[in-house]
């Protein structure tokens, strides 16, 4: 039973993290606003939350040029992909332990 | 038991987080349904135009070798037009109608369901169906006026649209895929029996949308 919680990472303690991580999961390079508007949240979370995840090398980030306006986007890297599927795993865990 | 609940939905919104940052889950079951009774209208058209069966009549003149000049197909005339021109616009009006009824209740699921309509998921699909569909309709186009193969166009838009539909499917709603692998079935069909390739039209476009649309209704849009 610890060890199972033990698995559940702290990074994606968070609703915000995780929707970013799901989106990306499968995706190849979203960018900045797709990913705000598929989760319905404002600029300022999104930066923090992706600024957590690229601390943690879980996702990665290029910027460009579209036109002249600047255009980031991002991607999960094969690190973050463990990670989270690791953290979903001891989700699926988790309820089969106690269900 | 509450952590337990969280876990779950946690879960929950991940798993449905995935898909619908993947897959284009507008796609509405009525689109479907429209499109089925738009082609089905076509269809009649065309078999009330010929008053019997234009294709089995024109295999049977092509199998008997007489010369394209003389064929039915070139003699005949009912309403004011020839058989490829009346074919070629019932066809384009069926396909124009089929798809903006088909944009259109789409458009109004995604609403509903508070969607974004045009994102990504739907660039990738539309990219995925409209390459093999392009195709499909060269080549059509190609039978048709170098080859005067007219009784091999059903097949053909059946077959191709079949291929458009697999290769969209990732991208969509999983029935789709199996509509696109009926309607290579049937296409393959109708390519053997091609005196019924209108028939068989009418089963791939008309019936098959109707039936999968209604099974994507009951199972996505209420």
């Amino acid at each position: 039973m610890k060890n199972i919680i033990e698995n559940l990472n702290r990074v994606f303690d968070n609703r915000v993290r995780l929707g970013i991580m799901s989106i990306l999961v499968v995706n190849d390079w979203v960018d900045f606003t797709t990913i705000r508007d598929t989760l319905n949240i404002t600029d300022g979370q999104l930066a923090s939350n992706i600024k957590a995840l690229e601390k943690v090398e879980y996702i990665e980030i290029q910027k460009q040029f579209i036109g002249n306006k600047p255009n980031t986007s991002y991607a999960v890297t094969k690190l973050g992909k463990l990670a989270f599927e690791e953290h979903l795993k001891a989700l699926e865990d988790l309820l089969n332990l106690n269900g | 038991m509450n952590q337990q609940n969280e876990h779950l939905q946690t879960l929950t919104e991940i798993r449905s987080m995935m898909e619908r940052s993947s897959k284009f889950l507008s796609l509405s079951g009525l689109s479907g349904i429209a499109a089925g009774i738009v082609a089905l209208v076509g269809a009649a058209m065309a078999y009330l135009y010929f008053d019997m069966d234009f294709f089995r009549i024109n295999a049977e003149y092509v199998q008997r070798g007489i010369e394209n000049e003389v064929s039915y197909r070139t003699t005949y005339t009912k309403w004011g037009v020839k058989p490829i021109p009346f074919l070629l616009l019932d066809g384009f009006i069926v396909l124009v109608l089929a798809l903006s009824l088909g944009f259109y209740f789409s458009v109004r699921k995604a609403k509903k369901h508070g969607y974004q309509f045009w994102d990504n998921t739907a660039k990738r699909l539309m990219i995925n169906l409209s390459l093999p569909l392009i195709a499909g309709g060269i080549f059509a186009l190609i039978l048709l006026f170098k080859y005067d193969l007219v009784e091999l166009i059903p097949p053909v838009t059946l077959i191709f649209y079949g291929l458009a539909l697999l290769n969209g499917s990732k991208y969509t709603l999983d029935e789709v895929r199996y509509l696109g692998i009926s309607e290579i079935a049937l296409g393959l069909m109708s390519t053997w029996f091609v005196s019924y390739a209108l028939f068989f039209w009418a089963l791939g476009f008309g019936v098959l949308h109707i039936v999968y649309g209604a099974l994507m209704y009951q199972k996505y849009d209420r």
